[in-house]
């Protein structure tokens, strides 16, 4: 039996090991899957009779996406406190209830539904793939509550129930792509990873470049988390186009700058311009690697104001004088104030209220005044491009001459009809 | 034609790649029969502890070399640690080993997590690793390079040691014939324990190395455990050959078909070739005879 035992194990072994392999390889890939709320139009449980009010906050703190959101945990964190050491919202101290979306779209969609139906929160923080905003979206539509989403997306969105406070479209690569225009670039290279905000972004690119004139030599996408981009670096070498546009995100950022820099190719001969590498990911890619190379965002840590100056120090003070701030970190930080001055405008926590009352809210922001658009749940945002140094900031050195009038789904502009269709 | 070369190139370099996080598997699963998901969190241990040998010490050439013999102890300490607290109680119940070390790799990934921070941490490289090398009008990384030259180290250090070491030999005698080599006076305890610890550091040799091409992130062991099963499976079961083989196999087929295709078109073709592989011979590319009764 024994012997028997053994060797017909090592059968079953290698079978059960080839099964795990795929699978787990599919459980990564998948889970985008949105999860239908099922108490659609429950009352709201919203307890606002305490000395308190409750809010949510749902980052992941797990798994691979926890590289970028933990931050913005922390950015929610600081303007929690600050607004309750200032006397709160209302009178009432803000109670933030933490929830781990642990890198999964099932997941955020999940604790979505309990903070709004267990914790009754006033409102939710957080969110950052695109896939776990349309997994939680429903969510929210269908309890009628609100999700404020800080991170720069694909656009072709608008929601009542979701306030956008990261940059949409043409406030991120549409500027960026009118910045190579001006600087006389004929030709682009499309990187980005396999999923929805870069096919998408990659989509608004090619209407622009086929209107304006730019040829795209090439478009290639990876897994997101792909670790090997030989292939990729020495297509784009051979392509000779005029600049790259990236949309790779996390790791895989890492691992492409690695072989960009080492393949010989440098931001003189073939600039980079990514659009979502801020301060954190400059750190993990190694300064060294990607001196030089561009970001397009609304903010970076550089922004030269005494709201920045004072956003800075605050943050370094709680989480460490070597922690960057960035873009969708200061988008979070903003989020939370947005929210405050809505309630503050409309005196109530009730979600139709601050729905009403959020037209021409303000902030006096870290990266400048922003407003929310009444209409389409978006914020006025000012477009930087900034150039990688070798202390790891980024410096401005271009910007938009005001705050942009968000326009998710590129209505203004002519060259973009049929791609909201 | 330079495009070929550079083809050939990067096929030649993944494959290395490939070999190096799979050489330790095909050691732990090949050999033992051990399903160990945590493996990638090994080779996450290697990473990790390149960027703390860096912190101690300035050089970063000196630091790479001294990282590759710290990460081999340490991964193969923590081989060592999961084997005789977890694994030998369930030898013979490989699902459970399966999914216990699954839980392992995330406790493992969520503990680098709190101590490293959850952005990437870099590690830099040396500056005679910096830059490429021009091979008949292809640039190739030297980066590249050291990992090339590094797996075929390993693989031929690995082979020697399993041929001609006495433990080696012992180790070779518990995989074929478990019971005889028993009744023969070697104890497979002892064995077991010892070819865990090599695999598992050899593992931890691959994170270090892997440093020098990607980021340095608690979850970067995930990246490379499926292709690592995938090497090991392809190449058939208890024989390093098999697995270098495979490994090179793999490297170039993705090279090509990605160069031509996309990368997530590629993967998936490779991926239908192995499943067409599979049904094919199951038992992978080489397979050890012996005269255990099956």
């Amino acid at each position: 039996m024994r012997l028997q035992g053994r060797s017909s194990l090592k059968r079953s072994v290698l079978t059960a090991g080839s099964v795990v392999a795929v699978t787990s390889l599919l459980l990564s890939g998948c889970g985008s899957k949105a999860t239908e709320s099922d108490s659609a139009n429950t009352a709201s449980c919203v307890d606002t009779s305490g000395p308190t009010i409750k809010v949510g906050a749902l980052n992941s703190l797990s798994g691979t996406m926890a590289i970028s959101e933990v931050t913005v945990r922390h950015a929610i964190d600081l303007a929690v406190e600050q607004i309750n050491a200032k006397g709160g919202v209302l009178g009432k101290q803000i109670q933030l209830v933490g929830e781990d979306g642990a890198s999964e779209p099932t997941v955020f969609a999940e604790k979505a539904q309990k903070l709004i139906s267990s914790d009754c929160v006033a409102a939710v923080f957080g969110g950052w793939t695109s896939s776990s905003r349309k997994a939680m979206l429903p969510v929210f539509e269908g309890a009628n509550s609100l999700l404020y989403y800080p991170v720069q997306y694909e656009g072709l969105e608008s929601s009542k129930n979701i306030f956008y406070t990261g940059a949409t479209t043409n406030q991120q690569i549409v500027p960026a792509l009118d910045y190579l225009k001006e600087k006389g670039i004929k030709s682009l290279y499309l990187v980005g990873s396999d999923y929805v905000f870069p096919q998408t972004a990659n989509r608004i690119i090619k209407a622009y470049a086929a209107a304006n004139g730019i040829e795209i030599k090439g478009e290639d996408y990876t897994p997101l988390g792909s670790t090997d981009f030989s292939t990729i670096v020495n297509k784009v070498r051979g392509s000779n186009a005029g600049a790259v546009f990236n949309t790779l995100n996390g790791d895989s950022n890492v691992a492409f700058f690695k072989e960009y820099t080492n393949a010989g190719l440098t931001p003189q001969k073939m600039p980079v311009v990514s659009v979502s590498i801020a301060e954190e990911e400059v750190t993990g890619i190694g300064a060294k690697n990607i001196e030089g190379q561009l970001t397009a965002w609304n903010y970076y840590q550089t922004v030269d104001n005494p709201v920045n100056k004072a956003f800075v120090k605050a943050y370094k003070d709680k989480y460490g004088a070597d922690k960057p701030t960035s873009d969708p970190m200061e988008a979070a930080y903003v989020s939370v104030y947005l929210w405050k001055n809505t309630v503050e405008k409309a005196k109530s926590f009730d979600v139709k209220a601050i729905q009403d009352n959020a037209g021409g809210v303000t902030f006096d922001a870290p990266e400048g005044l922003v407003t929310i658009d009444g209409e389409n749940h978006h914020i006025t945002k000012t477009a930087r491009i900034g150039e990688i140094h070798p202390d790891g900031l980024i410096y401005t050195i271009w910007q938009s001459p005001g705050p942009i009038t968000p326009d998710p789904y590129l209505k203004s502009y002519p060259w973009a009809a049929g791609l909201s269709g | 034609m330079d495009v070929l070369i550079g083809q050939l190139a990067t096929g030649l370099s993944l494959g290395s790649i490939l070999l190096l996080a799979a050489l330790g598997l095909s050691l732990t699963f090949g050999q033992m029969g051990v399903i160990n998901m945590a493996h990638g969190e090994f080779i996450m241990a290697g990473c990790y502890t390149a960027y703390v040998v860096q912190q101690l010490i300035s050089s970063a050439g000196v630091s790479l070399l001294i990282s590759l013999v710290v990460g081999f102890l340490v991964g193969g300490a923590m081989g060592v640690l999961l084997e005789v607290t977890l694994i030998q109680r369930m030898y013979d119940r490989p699902l459970d080993t399966l999914l216990v070390t699954f839980g392992v790799g995330l406790v493992l990934q969520q503990v680098a997590r709190d101590i490293f921070g959850a952005p990437a941490v870099n590690v830099i490289a040396p500056t005679w690793l910096s830059g490429g090398m021009e091979i008949l009008g292809a640039v190739v990384p030297k980066t590249r390079i050291f990992i090339l030259v590094l797996a075929i180290v390993c693989v031929a250090v690995l082979a020697t040691v399993l041929k001609v070491s006495p433990m080696g030999r012992r180790i070779r005698a518990v995989v074929q014939n478990r019971d005889l080599a028993e009744t023969s006076g070697i104890s497979s305890r002892k064995t077991d324990i010892t070819t865990f610890f090599i695999g598992s550091g050899l593992a931890a040799v691959a994170g270090v190395a892997l440093t020098l091409i990607g980021s340095t992130s608690p979850t970067i062991g995930q990246s490379y455990l499926i292709d690592a099963f995938l090497v090991v499976v392809v190449g058939g079961l208890g024989q390093i050959k098999g697995t270098v083989i495979a490994a090179f196999a793999l490297g170039f087929l993705n090279s090509f078909i990605e160069y031509n295709t996309t990368a997530s078109l590629a993967k998936v073709i490779v991926f239908v070739i192995i499943v067409i592989f599979l049904q094919v011979r199951p038992q992978g590319l080489f397979t050890v005879r012996t005269r255990s009764l099956v």
